[in-house]
């Protein structure tokens, strides 16, 4: 029997912004517990909610982002539950009418596997703003909370149950991670709690028309946990169905030490969140000129830059979707393309060099000590053959090093290539005199020998020689 | 849902639990028969013909009451630890063991 | 000085202290000796900020002396429910639930108050969470009512009316969310000015019913009121449900004359065919109708048919408002926790921190409120009562074409005697006159008109107005309040018994 996988993630982003979403305690990460509270946050008696506009500009832009409809009218409610990380035993929520519905994610490339997804769009149901609630922490025979993090403005995405596979999560993830990136509305940071994930998941034959028992998992902290435990959790229920057994309607958590879901709950408790209209905040009118101008304001999306970057720059798909997967990257690489003549080396060259320098130093695009414009001129020394793609090399990463401009090193070092005819004839002559029995090989037909010898007169041109140069001309000798 | 018991209105158990009050077993005998004639008034309403009226949630509505962002200074920490019936290590608010989420 | 502070009002206070005949300090001395001696028997106060009066009475005097002085209000003592928020000071509500609770911020009011240079001199008694109509849903103790002290003063502003009543305040805050300031001012025999919603901040009033609250003065002169208006009122960046066109400089209407010439009142006839409206009230509000025609204005019969669905819809709303609103009195933050030795720890924290503390009034709205709101239930109840709401701001909507005030009794009765009201649907009903101003968001005041002839207790009538339309609601307050019979009465409190 075929199988196919029907998965939904429902995603909570905090939005990035100076204060809270109802109060003005600092929205930051890392502080001493306790510390950015005040009574609004506290939920003490007698205080109301203001509400942040900037919260609710960079959720409309995020729906804008995600192809969604942004309501015309819109407002808060309240979601009524007894815990102790929600000072108000309610949180100001939507309900009936969010920001945003009916969006799309376009998901395409190479996926987490190796493999490639085709290009397919997935369903972003709604997105809606809320308050984050404090952080608990279990100390044994007690908990302690810290409501640092209570009020900071909270975004839910949910899916439309769209995705297929572990790769197609994880695709849909990324690109969702990558477009709050771009319009600056998260900072995602699934370690700091910034981006946090629910996926759901069932299983049914290919030919059954109807849906498979929803499993819920939890406790997924990456990307890589949420693939790692959709792959788990699929096979589980496929290897159930075999057997005829019942999957059961649960919620799981995700062990990533041991890469399996165990059961958590198996019933949803019943819920009675007594959802009404929030009445200490009044309701949001989003006029066409607030949605012009929070549009206006967007970043082309990752999508549609990469779809531009291999028909503007004749790069591979593969190669945009590494040099689009961070806007600052892919700005720095448009920078240093739109004015070269040889984008696709500009490409390499950033791809291979410039992020494994980035890599091994765990410096981030913006902490690089060169600008885009020194790639794009070492890349047209190349061009222009003043230096050799291996002189190259070294002059990339004295640059990296010392923050010079690649003219000036090659200058002040010499290494312009070698061109002239009779200085690269001389070492020619040397070589050549100095190894005949290499000589005798090459032309009782080791073609090999030959890669020695231009290895030989490059090395006595102290790299400067043009190897292609070379190796015409030895060709041409040996040839006589 | 544990609500409507033939022809009375209310289950004033299962709503206390949803509110989080322990009654007495006289308060909700009490309350029962209290709140049954309340609902029993405020059921008049379902004489008012209420199609086609838009629900008044706000007395003198308003649209985008909002504030710019901007952050300023937080409450001062003691006065949290102060106020709170239970705390630990002077920086948090101390609550029984939070089971399960 | 002890005799005649009984009877000085917020604004004569002003005079006599611009004049030099007394000082701020002599002014809170005089309250807090009153208060000494006449509070154990009203029950008024919940606490008195003694020292802090008093060494602020003294910065005002030296202002003063400096001329430096902050507002023509510099060094008045006012008293304020407890449900309004002072900073370092406790703020109870009347529940044991937030005991030992210290706010750390002033509300709003608080903070222009003290802005124009007033002083907090205490917090006066109320209803638990300011739900009920006699403050004797109080948890620390019931309220006298300083005419009859087997009465209660109503409520649930009932320690803010009798503060002022007895001569233990200048001037008080209330709050109203079902008549809770002009219900206790008219069996008080005092004005109780509820402001139209939004026109004064609610940020740091202890919410009971976030879209009916509303905080407004008790006073002894329908001028107090006004100026007392024009102090707090004013929009606030921390209550998006202020709003910015509420009337301001309300109390200009006294430089002008009361002239009532071609005003138009209206007088509903559903609430004075109402059966439960006792005789005598009717007689004294039809005197008052008589006293404003006399001075020029125009009475007429006026239809408000939807009215006898206000308490309904009130019942709905309020409490489901309220079952969220009081949802953060948990003990986990602040206020009184019980500790929960059982297994399941948490949740039985909340329901005995919860069900031990709050008094039954309180558990009886939450238990409604949270049922109206429950899976199931919200378009039956909450929906169709918030659109019963907008059928009765239509209602006045349409009577305030035909005429620029509505005059009405305030309460069915005078006050009546502590314990005699048990059954809640009874009690709930008593506020039917009342409760159509905040569930339509409209501005109303009680004013003194006169006292029941069997008990003598006093009478109140309430003026309503259009939104924002304080000015001309006082205007013609002020203007009755001349001709009233109950002007300028006041009990004995020395030798009241009922």
């Amino acid at each position: 029997m075929e199988y196919e996988a029907v998965i939904g993630l429902e995603v909570h982003l905090q939005v990035r912004t100076a204060s809270k979403i109802f109060c003005s305690c600092a929205n930051r990460f890392g502080e001493e517990p306790n510390t950015l509270v005040c009574p609004v946050c506290l939920g003490y008696p007698g205080v109301l909610p203001a509400v942040n506009k900037q919260a609710i500009t960079k959720t409309i832009a995020a729906g804008m982002m995600c192809n969604c409809e942004i309501a015309g009218y819109s407002k808060f409610d309240r979601k009524n539950y007894f815990y102790p990380d929600m000072p108000k035993n309610y949180q100001i929520s939507q309900y009936d009418l969010p920001l945003c519905q009916n969006g799309s994610v376009r998901i395409e490339g190479v996926g987490f596997s190796g493999d490639e997804i085709p290009r397919r769009h997935i369903g972003v149901r709604r997105i809606h703003l809320e308050e984050d609630v404090a952080k608990s922490i279990h100390v044994g025979s007690y908990s302690v909370i810290d409501f640092n993090r209570a009020g900071v403005p909270l975004m839910e995405i949910v899916s439309e149950p769209d995705m297929t596979s572990p790769d197609e999560a994880h695709a849909y993830l990324t690109e969702l991670k990558q477009m709050m990136h771009y319009a600056d509305i998260s900072d995602c940071d699934m370690e700091k709690g910034q981006m946090r994930c629910d996926v759901n998941v069932s299983v049914r034959a290919v030919d059954n028309p109807g849906f498979g028992t929803k499993v819920e998992i939890k406790n997924l902290n990456s990307f890589r946990a949420v693939h790692r435990a959709l792959s788990y959790e699929i096979e589980r229920q496929k290897e159930l169905l075999e057997e005829s057994a019942a999957v059961e309607q649960e919620t799981r958590r995700w062990n990533d030490e041991e890469g399996v879901t165990t059961l958590m709950r198996t019933k949803e408790e019943a819920h009675d969140y007594r959802y009404f209209p929030e009445p200490d905040l009044m309701p949001l009118q989003i006029s066409a000129d607030m949605r012009e101008e929070i549009r206006r304001n967007l970043p082309e999306s990752p999508a549609s830059r990469r779809e531009r970057f291999v028909q503007e720059y004749a790069i591979t798909a593969y190669d945009a979707q590494v040099l689009t997967g961070e806007k600052a990257l892919a700005d720095f690489f448009e920078e240093a393309a739109a004015a070269s003549s040889a984008p696709k080396r500009v490409a390499n060259v950033i791809m291979t060099e410039f992020l494994g320098w980035l890599g091994d130093q765990g410096k981030t695009v913006r902490e690089s000590p060169v600008g885009p414009e020194a790639i794009r001129e070492l890349v047209s020394l190349v061009e222009n053959e003043t230096i050799s793609m291996k002189i190259a090399k070294d002059v990339f990463s004295e640059m990296m090093e010392t923050g010079k401009a690649p003219g000036d090193i090659v200058e002040e070092k010499g290494l312009q290539q070698v061109t002239d005819q009779s200085v690269i004839e001389s070492y020619l002559q040397q070589v050549v005199q100095e190894n005949p029995s290499v000589v005798d090989d090459y032309k009782s037909g080791k073609e090999k020998a030959l890669k020695y010898l231009v290895g030989q007169v490059m090395k006595l041109s102290q790299g400067k020689a043009n190897p292609q140069q070379v190796n015409d001309r030895l060709r041409d000798m040996l040839s006589q | 849902m544990g609500q409507g018991n033939g022809t009375s209105h209310i289950d004033v158990r299962y709503v206390a639990d949803l509110a989080r009050l322990e009654l007495t077993d006289e308060e909700v005998e009490k309350f029962q028969g209290e709140l049954e004639s309340v609902l029993t008034y405020v059921d008049t309403l379902s004489r008012l013909d209420l199609s086609d009226i838009e629900p008044t949630a706000h007395a003198n509505p308003q649209a985008n009451v909002w504030r710019e962002d901007g952050a300023s200074e937080s409450m001062c920490r003691d006065d949290v630890i102060r106020n709170a019936p239970d705390s630990a290590e002077g920086k948090y608010i101390r609550v029984p063991p939070i089971i399960e989420e | 000085m002890d005799k005649n502070i009984a009877t000085l009002s917020f604004a004569h206070a002003a005079e006599l202290l611009r004049e030099g005949q007394i000082s701020s300090r002599e002014l809170v001395q005089a309250l807090l000796s009153r208060v000494d001696v006449h509070d154990e028997a009203l029950g008024a106060y919940l606490s008195v900020a003694r020292e802090s009066a008093l060494s602020e009475a003294e910065e005002a005097d030296a202002r003063r002396q400096k001329g430096e002085q902050l507002s023509p209000w510099d060094g008045l003592p006012i008293s304020v429910k407890d449900n309004i928020a002072v900073a370092g000071q406790a703020n109870t509500c009347g529940s044991k639930i937030l005991e030992g609770y210290t706010s750390p911020y002033d509300a709003t009011v608080v903070r222009r108050l003290k802005d124009a240079g007033c002083i907090v001199l205490g917090r006066t008694n109320m209803d638990e969470f300011a739900m009920g109509s006699s403050t004797e849903h109080s948890a620390y103790k019931p309220v006298a009512n300083p005419w009859a002290r087997s009465c209660v003063p109503g409520g649930s502003s009932g320690g803010s009316a009798a503060s002022v009543a007895a001569g233990e305040a200048l001037a008080a805050l209330g709050s109203d969310t079902g008549g809770s300031i002009r219900q206790p001012a008219a069996f008080c025999g005092v004005v109780g000015l509820k402001p139209t919603y939004g026109a004064v901040s609610r940020y740091g009033l202890v919410a009971f019913a976030s879209s009916l609250d509303q905080i407004g003065p008790l006073t002894k002169t329908v001028r107090d009121s006004a100026v007392l208006y024009d102090l707090i009122s004013g929009p606030d960046p921390n209550d998006a449900t202020s709003v910015p066109d509420a009337a301001t400089g309300v109390s200009g209407v006294f430089d002008s004359g009361l002239s009532l010439e071609g005003k138009k009142i209206g007088m509903p006839k559903e609430f004075f065919d109402y059966e439960g409206l006792s005789a005598e009230v009717r007689e004294k509000v039809q005197n008052a109708a008589e006293a404003l025609e006399q001075r020029g204005a125009n009475v007429k019969e006026v239809s408000l048919p939807y009215n006898e669905f206000a308490i309904a819809a009130y019942y709905i709303i309020a409490p489901a408002e309220a079952s969220s609103n009081l949802a953060r009195f948990d003990g986990i933050r602040y206020g009184r926790r019980e500790v929960a030795e059982a297994a399941g720890r948490l949740l039985e924290t909340y329901r005995l921190s919860r069900g031990k503390n709050f008094g039954e009034e309180v558990k009886r709205r939450i238990i409604l409120g949270t049922y109206v709101l429950s899976s199931g239930y919200y378009d039956a109840y909450y929906l169709r009562a918030q659109k019963a709401r907008t059928k009765l701001r239509e209602d006045f909507a349409r009577v305030f074409e035909e005429c620029d005030v509505l005059l009405t009794p305030t309460t069915p009765s005078g006050a009546f005697r502590m314990k005699q009201v048990t059954e809640p649907l009874q009690m709930y009903r008593s506020d039917i006159f009342t409760i159509s101003a905040n569930l339509a968001g409209i501005p109303g005041i009680s004013v003194p008109c006169g006292f029941t002839e069997t008990e003598g207790l006093p009478v109140g009538a309430q003026f309503l107005a259009p939104h924002f339309a304080e000015k001309e609601m006082l205007r013609v307050a002020a203007a009755y309040e001349q001709a009233s019979p109950a002007a300028g009465c006041y009990p004995d409190v020395t030798e009241t018994d009922g």
